[in-house]
């Protein structure tokens, strides 16, 4: 079986500064994954690099077995990764329903055209109305994004990420700054879009990490100080050192 | 799929007839128009509208839908017009035969090779970017206009005869009125299309990288190819745009592919509202008028033009189209009549200060420009002395009185606003 996500020996620095200093990491089909570890240890960095938002410095991405490196966003995703961000990056003057939709037509093989009119394609809009029932926004589908509310906003980022039926999903903090009630939403909606899907996430609430993962990874100062399961990240006495220890004191 | 789901795709297609209805009402007013009005200025002024209606939509794909400021839009406006006039001439020589009415055609396809063309690299950024490289390129034509003496004239530019080649049902084209029905169906097949354009895949996706050009990346989009797709056929639509223009006035002059052109396209698409897709529309007929009509009464018609501009920069960014958008809500819930009488108590003093504002204008204009000694004016019918004392009062009074009259009706207005505004309680938030 082929990793669906596999990172060799991965490299970023900003000028001087090396924020991800050689991570190994292997990420199984269908595996849903979370990285941990406290501020500032190159989470987001990881991310982006996983998924082209940044350039690599050093060493390889693969994607399904295949070097991604350095590839534009569009390219990665094409491939099939997809992921959400953790600073709320939506189309703010469209619809919900536009947004959406949005996100399902470069795999509904539309791509550039300028002969099909999108309100005929029967198939792509009633797929964008089911995402958008399963993110919870039926009722909100015709108001611009931008006015959505926070937890709104959060859910439509993770239904742009989800719906184009990308293998990879990737969640950025999709919790973050929620209420406890909104977080328990979020965790049913993430599971149910990730189903049969191999999800990697970062995730500050660790109810929600222990909750969704079934590995844990965490990060510290650029590097993996640690990868398995749940029970044993728990029990881990260098993990608690490196990060819980470091949680507690606060 | 849930009921309400269902229902919610199946009011995307809506039927047939309401989609229709306005594009039915476009052709029936296209064809009234010049019954109504049917002077040679109004066949002028409209026959210009639909050119700046064509040239300010084309342009509005790339500020109000792809989120491209161009200040060289010109470009491809003027080198359309100077192919159509080259083919004006060529189909004159009897080099070939070839319609006169399809002649836009060339100029559209001169302006889509060089969309491709400079596009190919000034779609790679959005932004500052964008709009310098532009800016350029415009610099860069109108000064190989004067250049390249062979293909734009020089300075007296290029002229051509639109009465000859093969005819349509035997008109020549050679009246206005004639030339007026052949840009109106121009503009009703461009409108239509760049309609149309908007609502497919690489229009949406227009929007969505004018939004955020970072998350379409990550949905599979390259933002410069979603861009360029937007350019090129932006170009098209301009030099269409252009060749109507050769066509209209037979004769194209660089002064149609310089700056002034782009900043006058600019401020069309402006004023009439970028938001939304017939704000370019308005923008284009509030021009022409205030451009034909205005200037036959002052001097200064575009320095109004330009504070027109810079007021609606500054207080309705959305436009002509976005305030009279506004009104949708109360007109909606049938409650448009509360504003009426409001709107009066604000228009007449408003309207007194602008009047004060003007006459200022008008008269210090006149003090500048009218020979020594000169000092009786006219405006609007009325003679004055400029140096006289009287007539500087009533301009102060005008100015100072309307704006402080208008000041005070500012809290009626706004109250009565509300009023209209209010969602109504019963019904569901549907309004809000």
């Amino acid at each position: 079986m082929t990793a669906a996500i596999e990172l060799k020996g991965l490299r970023k620095s900003f000028g001087p500064t090396e924020i991800i200093r050689g991570v190994d990491l292997t990420i199984g089909e269908g595996e849903r994954h979370a990285i941990i570890g406290p501020n500032g240890a190159g989470k987001s960095t990881l991310f982006h690099l996983i998924s082209g938002r940044y350039s690599v410095s050093g060493g390889t991405v693969s994607l399904h077995g295949e070097n991604i490196s350095n590839l534009p966003p569009y390219e990665i995703y094409r491939k099939g990764l997809s992921r959400s961000f953790q600073v709320t990056n939506i189309f703010p003057n469209m619809s919900v329903f536009e947004n959406v939709r949005c996100g399902l037509m470069w795999v509904r093989d539309y791509k550039y055209s300028f002969w099909h009119l999108v309100d005929r394609q029967k198939e792509l809009n009633a797929r964008a109305m089911e995402v958008i029932e399963e993110i919870g926004l039926t009722s909100r589908r015709n108001i611009p994004a931008g006015v959505l509310t926070y937890a709104e906003q959060r859910a439509l980022e993770i239904g742009i990420a989800a719906a184009g039926g990308a293998d990879v999903i990737m969640l950025d903090e999709p919790t973050a700054g929620m209420s406890h009630s909104e977080t328990d939403q979020a965790i049913e909606l993430i599971r149910k879009i990730t189903v049969g899907k191999t999800l990697v996430m970062v995730e500050h609430d660790m109810g929600v990490v222990f909750d969704l993962a079934d590995r844990i990874s965490v990060l510290v100062y650029g590097e993996i100080i640690a990868s398995d399961t749940p029970e044993n990240i728990r029990n881990s006495k260098a993990v608690q050192e490196a990060y819980l220890g470091a949680e507690a004191e606060e | 799929m849930s009921e309400i789901t269902k229902s919610a795709v199946s009011e995307l297609s809506r039927p047939l007839r309401k989609t229709l209805m306005p594009w039915i009402g476009f052709v029936i007013l296209l064809l009234a128009l010049p019954n109504i009005f049917s002077s040679n200025v109004g066949l002028y002024t409209m026959n210009l509208m639909g050119i700046f209606i064509i040239f300010a939509l084309s342009y509005n794909m790339l500020l109000g839908q792809g989120g491209m400021l161009s200040f060289g839009h010109a470009v491809y406006f003027g080198l359309g017009g100077f192919m159509s006039v080259h083919f004006m001439n060529y189909i004159e020589d009897g080099l070939f035969v070839f319609p006169m009415y399809l002649v836009p055609i060339f100029g559209g396809i001169i302006g889509l090779v060089f969309a491709i063309i400079i596009g190919s690299f000034s779609t790679r950024r959005a932004g500052t970017v964008f709009a310098m490289i532009s800016l350029g390129v415009g610099e860069l034509m109108a000064a190989s206009s004067l250049i390249f003496v062979a293909f734009f004239g020089g300075e007296e530019g290029v002229s051509g005869d639109r009465t000859t080649g093969p005819e349509l049902a035997g008109i020549d084209f050679g009246k206005d009125i004639h030339i007026y029905y052949l840009i109106a169906a121009w503009v009703f097949v461009t409108v239509a299309l760049m309609y149309l354009f908007s609502r497919t895949p690489a229009g949406r996706m227009a929007n969505a990288v004018r939004d955020n050009a970072e998350r379409a990346e990550f949905i599979g989009y390259s933002q410069r190819k979603v861009r360029f797709v937007s350019f090129c056929a932006s170009g098209f639509f301009a030099g269409i745009a252009g060749g109507l223009f050769a066509l209209n006035f037979e004769i194209v002059t660089e002064e149609n592919l310089n700056a002034l052109t782009s900043g006058v396209v600019l401020l069309m698409a402006y004023i009439g509202g970028v938001g939304f897709f017939i704000g370019p529309i308005v923008g284009a007929v509030v021009f022409t008028l205030l451009q034909s009509i205005l200037s036959n009464y002052t001097d200064i018609w575009q320095l109004y033009v330009g504070i027109l501009f810079v007021l609606t920069v500054m207080y309705v960014p959305q436009g002509l189209t976005g305030i009279i958008m506004m009104h949708t809500a109360a007109w909606r819930m049938k409650r448009l009549g509360i504003l009426i009488l409001p709107y009066l108590r604000i228009g007449i003093p408003a309207l007194a200060m602008l009047a004060g504002i003007a006459a200022f204008l008008e008269t210090v204009h006149h003090m500048r420009t009218a020979v020594e000694g000169e000092t009786l004016m006219s405006l609007m019918g009325i003679e004055y002395d400029s140096h006289g004392i009287v007539t500087w009062i009533v301009i102060l009074v005008l100015t100072f009185v309307g704006g402080y009259l208008t000041r005070t009706q500012l809290p009626q207005l706004r109250e009565a606003w509300e009023t209209a505004n209010k969602p109504p309680a019963s019904t569901k938030g549907a309004a809000s």
